[in-house]
């Protein structure tokens, strides 16, 4: 809840701060504030007495939200990716720099709603969190005003998502109809046999909602179009931060909530053998850069969804959390590259990027890598993050869905090379004079593909902070 | 000091390489290669004086996996022939001009180091790692310093890339599920993993995709001529003279020993396959008019031979392999690096519009007969030794595979020595042919040494892998007694 607060706050002093002609000042204190926020975290994650920092369920708030190991985890995870979009943002928005707080505003308070979605323990607080990251989202992704695509991505993705939330709602209002409290920890003290069949009826549907949220096969039919009509900045969000929240908050409540509906486990197996192979056949196809990331994240959203099958729960939260982190990490520098590439040209199609390897050596480099990372390519912690589910599967005994995984990895190499071969084989289309790229692009584009390739290398590290 | 060593220079000479700038580049990359070469060779005196020179350390506690490099005879002699033939490599490389000199150097030295990795690593991750590690610069190197048209290059890279890439995921899965079992990736923990005979049916398939395409075995080698084509001719070098062996190694390093029921069960389909891979690359050499094609099918079926051997599961069958995994190492270098030479000067592949070179530079016919004798195994020269323990091993197997194989000696030598015939012999050409150049003859001269050497006496190397062979051969007969 402190970590809450600070971030919170800290969006109201970016807004307050526009009123007192302080724009220069806020992503300088936005970024210092929000890693000392993330220091904050660490230090909780290192503390070896819990209870000074107060880590665990915390009765101050009511059993509205805890601060486990899990939730300390992904809030890390969470603001250091805001640290990276907050600090694109002015270079991106310079043609709108009166807008500027607003912006920065609302990623603080996307991340609010973020973090209250992985530290929940109440269902209300959970909604609450998801609705506050949505709406968010969707003014974010309409914020260019005068751009159609940006208008009807803006529309789109509030009709689905509105439409997502109103399924979630029903759902908890089934929970509680069947339990009589909202509070996770009372719900899990339950006997499951003995709740009515509405509660289970009430999980199925929490699970769709998020499921739209996560873009998975086959509620995925916004995503592409809003991927493509939002802001790229917006994108880059959703399809990192806003993507992982989700994924960890369906993951946490699928594990607490535990009902026993039949074939859930199945059909969530289903939908992630169907994320993999659609995302990953349509990614094929795609000739903007911006669509082809959507549907490869869907295909992600995939993977994750096999960390459901596990035997031991923290093994499977760290494994979780380790390929949010490899698959975040690695989105977020190919999507700083692809800011700096596309930032005058109109759009983000592939020949955008002939011959960067030429002009531009260093941002294809670290292209290159990100896209090898979520390939799964050894060394770069995407393999990792593979190589950590498919054991866990494995272990399940679940042979089919690791096999499918793989070729689906295989076919992934297809399009991920696509832009490779464009940058390295290709001439740059226009032999105009090259703008230098701004130096916050090179910086978080080298940074967070040094912290993904760090984690590759050391993976324990990353583990560790959950088991 | 021990084996990491030779693969921290190599990578730190990897990184030396690019940041010493265009200029020193090539010079920086063949001192970090000698020096590992030297390095390499001072571990091996180690090794034989008895000292411990393996690496044994925790990298990742669960799952478990060590950083574990571990020498032996057979991961020396191939590490050596790693570390042998990247100074000679780099240095046939001195006489071509390449754009971004300092990266085509840099990623040489890395896919050394990877090679290298490959070779000493004994943790099953570990070894994955580095054999993915490898197809990163061998991919670059292609793609940009390639010949043709990048059209071309493209689709050939990639299509190689894609196959060897989906080929070793399916070795991944396997590592995977030995891990379920023995939660441990380290080779000996693998190995005496109880398996039941359908569990090493499938994990055996799943290593042959990985080796079977990059070997390549027939029918998984169709994208071996194309590449071969386009590589730059350095990019061909590595490919045919070291990667391949990465895969033939692992079979009796890994394949062999994880589940050698199956492999006992598969023998004669196995063998049967290679020998037929053997005659099909021979009877496309056979057709071929573009030399370096006619090169990758030579090679095609040379490859295929030492597969059949290490799939007889004798140990003559294991030792002819190695033995002919570093002979071929060696001649298919240098016949690649005298088909860059001819290509340079004449600005062609076409074996038709060669010819009459012989007469414009007899010292560089008699060195490339050398080269085109000892690829076709005449006695005396390393590949013969190989060659000849190969085909014994195939009649201890059966009569008839040593029969089959033993034609393709004389096809080998028919396709080599009429290619060498329209190549090097007739009418002067009407393109001039300079002379082979000091380092040019050099690199020669270093490789035709080493194939007489060790043609003439070959019994260190023999007697250097025999008891690891040994060893592995307990682990492939255990089940049988």
């Amino acid at each position: 809840m402190d970590i809450l607060i600070a971030i919170a706050g800290l969006g109201i002093i970016c807004l307050v701060a526009e009123i007192f002609n302080l724009r220069k000042a806020i992503v300088p204190v936005t970024v210092a504030g929000l890693l000392a926020v993330l220091g904050y975290v660490g230090a909780k994650i290192c503390s070896k007495n819990p209870d000074i920092l107060g880590l665990g369920f915390d009765e101050r708030f009511h059993g509205m939200i805890s601060s486990d190991k899990y939730a300390t985890a992904f809030s890390g995870l969470f603001i250091l990716l805001a640290v990276f979009l907050v600090a694109l943002s002015p270079e991106f928005h310079k043609e709108h720099k009166a807008k500027l707080s607003d912006f920065v505003a609302i990623k603080l308070f996307l991340l609010t709603g973020a973090i209250a979605m992985v530290s929940f323990t109440n269902l209300s607080m959970f909604f609450l969190g998801i609705e506050i990251l949505s709406i968010s989202l969707y003014i974010l992704a309409a914020s260019s005003p005068k751009d159609v695509k940006s208008n009807e991505a803006g529309m789109k993705y509030f009709l689905m998502g509105a439409f997502a939330s109103g399924i979630i709602l029903f759902g908890i209002a089934l929970i509680y109809g069947a339990t009589g409290t909202f509070s996770m920890i009372d719900i899990n003290t339950m006997n499951r046999e003995a709740l009515p069949a509405w509660f289970g009826i009430g999980t199925v549907m929490l699970t769709i909602g998020l499921m739209f949220k996560i873009a998975a096969v086959p509620f995925h039919f916004w995503a592409p179009d809003v991927y493509e009509g939002s802001p790229a900045l917006t994108t880059a969000t959703m399809s990192t931060l806003a993507k992982v929240a989700a994924m960890a908050a369906l993951f946490k409540l699928a594990t607490t909530l535990n009902a026993h509906v039949p074939g859930l486990l199945t059909t969530i197996n289903i939908v992630a053998v169907l994320s993999m192979t659609v995302g990953n056949l349509l990614a094929l196809k795609q000739n903007n850069v911006k669509r082809m990331l959507a549907f490869s994240g869907i295909s992600h959203a995939g993977y994750m969804l096999l960390a459901f099958q596990f035997i031991n729960l923290s093994t499977a939260q760290g494994n979780l959390f380790y390929y949010a982190a490899a698959y975040t990490l690695a989105g977020v520098a190919a999507f700083a590259v692809i800011l700096s590439v596309c930032g005058g040209k109109g759009n983000e199609d592939v020949y955008n990027f002939n011959g960067l390897g030429k002009t531009q050596p260093l941002m294809a480099a670290v292209l290159t890598c990100a896209l090898l990372s979520m390939a799964g390519i050894p060394i770069f912690s995407g393999f990792f993050g593979k190589l950590f589910l498919f054991g866990q599967v494995l272990e399940k005994g679940r042979m089919i869905l690791v096999i499918i995984a793989v070729i689906n990895s295989i076919i992934s190499v297809g399009y991920y090379f696509k832009l490779i071969l464009a940058m390295y084989t290709k001439d740059a289309v226009e032999e105009g004079k090259q703008l230098p790229v701004p130096f916050v692009y090179t910086a978080v584009a080298v940074l967070s593909m040094a912290i993904n390739i760090a984690i590759g290398i050391y993976p324990q590290f990353v583990l560790d902070l959950i088991n | 000091m021990d084996v990491s060593f030779i693969l921290i220079i190599l990578l730190f000479g990897a990184g030396a390489t690019y940041f010493v700038g265009d200029k020193w580049a090539s010079k920086a990359a063949l001192i970090f290669s000698l020096a590992a070469f030297a390095a390499t060779i001072y571990i091996t005196c180690l090794y034989n004086a008895g000292e411990n020179v393996s690496l044994l350390k925790l990298w990742i506690k669960s799952p478990r996996i060590f950083l574990a490099f571990h020498a032996d005879g057979l991961s020396l002699s191939m590490t050596l022939l790693t570390t042998a033939l990247t100074p000679v490599i780099l240095y046939s490389s001195f006489g071509s001009l390449f754009p971004k000199t300092r990266a085509f150097y840099a990623l040489i030295l890395f896919m050394a180091f990877a090679m290298a990795g490959t070779f000493l690593a004994v943790d099953g991750l570990l070894y994955y790692i580095f054999w993915e590690l490898s197809l990163i610069p061998i991919y670059f190197i292609a793609l940009l310093w390639g010949s043709g048209t990048a059209e071309e290059r493209k689709k050939a890279v990639v299509k190689f890339f894609i196959y060897t890439f989906a080929g070793s995921l399916f070795m991944l899965v396997a590592f995977v599920f030995l891990y379920q079992r023995t939660h441990s990736f380290l080779n000996f923990h693998l190995y005496s993993a109880a398996l039941t005979p359908k569990e090493q049916t499938w994990i055996f398939l799943a290593f042959f995709l990985a080796y079977a395409i990059k070997i390549p075995i027939i029918p998984f080698h169709t994208w071996q001529a194309n590449v071969y084509q386009k590589a730059p001719a350095a990019g061909t070098m590595l490919l045919s003279g070291i990667m391949l062996k990465m895969a033939l190694y692992s079979i009796i390093r890994w394949q062999l020993p994880i589940a050698p029921m199956a492999a006992v069960q598969f023998k004669y389909i196995l063998v049967g396959l290679c020998i037929a891979g053997v005659i099909y690359g021979s009877i496309l050499a056979l057709k071929q008019d573009n030399l370096k094609k006619l090169l990758a099918y030579s090679s095609l079926a040379h490859v295929g031979l030492i597969a059949a051997g290490n799939y007889t599961l004798t140990l003559d069958g294991l030792r002819g392999a190695v033995l002919q995994m570093l002979a071929h190492g060696f001649v298919v270098v240098g016949l690649f690096f005298a088909a860059d030479i001819i290509e340079r000067r004449f600005a062609t592949q076409q074996i038709s519009e060669m010819g009459g070179i012989r007469v414009q530079s007899p010292k560089f016919t008699s060195m490339f007969m050398i080269l085109v004798l000892a690829s076709v195994a005449l006695p005396g020269t390393f590949n013969f030794v190989g060659e000849f323990e190969l085909l014994y091993s195939f009649a201890q197997t059966n009569i008839w595979i040593a029969v089959i194989g033993g034609t393709t000696i004389i096809l080998g030598a028919f396709y080599m020595l009429r290619m060498f015939q329209y190549v090097m012999l007739g009418e002067k050409n009407a393109k001039p042919f300079a002379d082979v150049t000091f380092n040019e003859g050099l690199v020669f001269v270093i490789i035709i040494a080493v194939l007489l050497v060790f043609g003439l006496y070959p019994k260190p190397i023999a007697d250097f892998v025999t008891p690891e062979l040994e060893k592995i051969l307990v682990y492939i007969n255990r089940f049988n007694k």
